[in-house]
């Protein structure tokens, strides 16, 4: 297999608000350069593909306490540091409307529509107990062989 | 010819090279585009942008804080 210089990889195991945002500005930029993109979410990565609300899933106590701990979707992330119990988090998307940067659920809608591929982590999925009900539209699962494969003969491979 | 405009002004990065890209997606070879941008490291990306994707850098003007760049689809 060759290397693949329009082919680009991304494996967001990071659950936080400015490591998946650096994750999908690149995801973005990617496309807009004529990429073919393959974002791979594990970990505390699969809250970005949460939805916000909360879905009726049958899961077990601890998995239950999982979910209810962890941040339901992209506008529930925290920073990575200086997140004062939330209030860095706030103070960052405070900053980013000012500037007029999009947020992140803006950054992964239009990453979607401009044609990404998003592969959640079924082992990690299964850990953390997290169900595909509870997991956005356009979501694949996949696990480890997915994002190898696609990262076997793509130019850039990123773990953040 | 009549170059399609967009003002990308205010729009951060990734947002221009965004704009562009569904422009000389829409457009057909030969076509060039206009685009105004207020974010500074556009200079860059633009001409990183016109080598990866193989579109010509027609012109690129800077005046007032406002990029200013042409680019031609092929």
């Amino acid at each position: 297999m060759t290397m693949n210089p329009d082919k680009k990889t991304i494996i967001v195991f990071s659950g936080d608000l400015d490591k998946v945002m650096a994750a999908l500005i690149i995801a973005n930029g990617a496309i807009a350069m004529c990429d073919d993109v393959t974002i791979f979410f594990t970990f505390w990565g699969l809250n970005a593909l949460r939805k916000p609300k909360k879905v009726k899933v049958r899961k077990g106590f601890l998995e239950a306490i999982f979910g209810a701990m962890m941040p339901r979707g992209t506008e529930a992330m925290g920073l990575s540091k200086m997140n004062f119990g939330g209030l860095g988090g706030k103070m960052m998307r405070y900053m980013m409307k000012k500037k007029n940067v999009s947020s992140l659920a803006e950054l992964l809608k239009s990453a979607q529509e401009m044609g990404v591929t998003l592969i959640a982590c079924s082992m990690s999925m299964d850990v953390m107990g997290i169900k595909k009900e509870e997991l956005i539209d356009g979501v694949e699962i996949g696990g480890v062989a997915t994002y190898l494969g696609s990262a076997s003969d793509a130019g850039v491979n990123l773990f953040i | 010819m009549a170059a399609k405009e967009i003002n990308a002004r205010s729009l951060q990065c990734p947002g221009p090279i965004m704009e562009l890209f569904k422009a000389i997606k829409a457009s057909e070879p030969g076509d060039e585009v206009l685009i105004e941008v207020t974010d500074q490291g556009f200079k860059k990306d633009i001409q990183a942008w016109c080598t990866k994707t193989k579109n010509t850098l027609v012109s690129l003007d800077e005046s007032g804080g406002v990029i200013t760049a042409r680019v031609r689809k092929g």
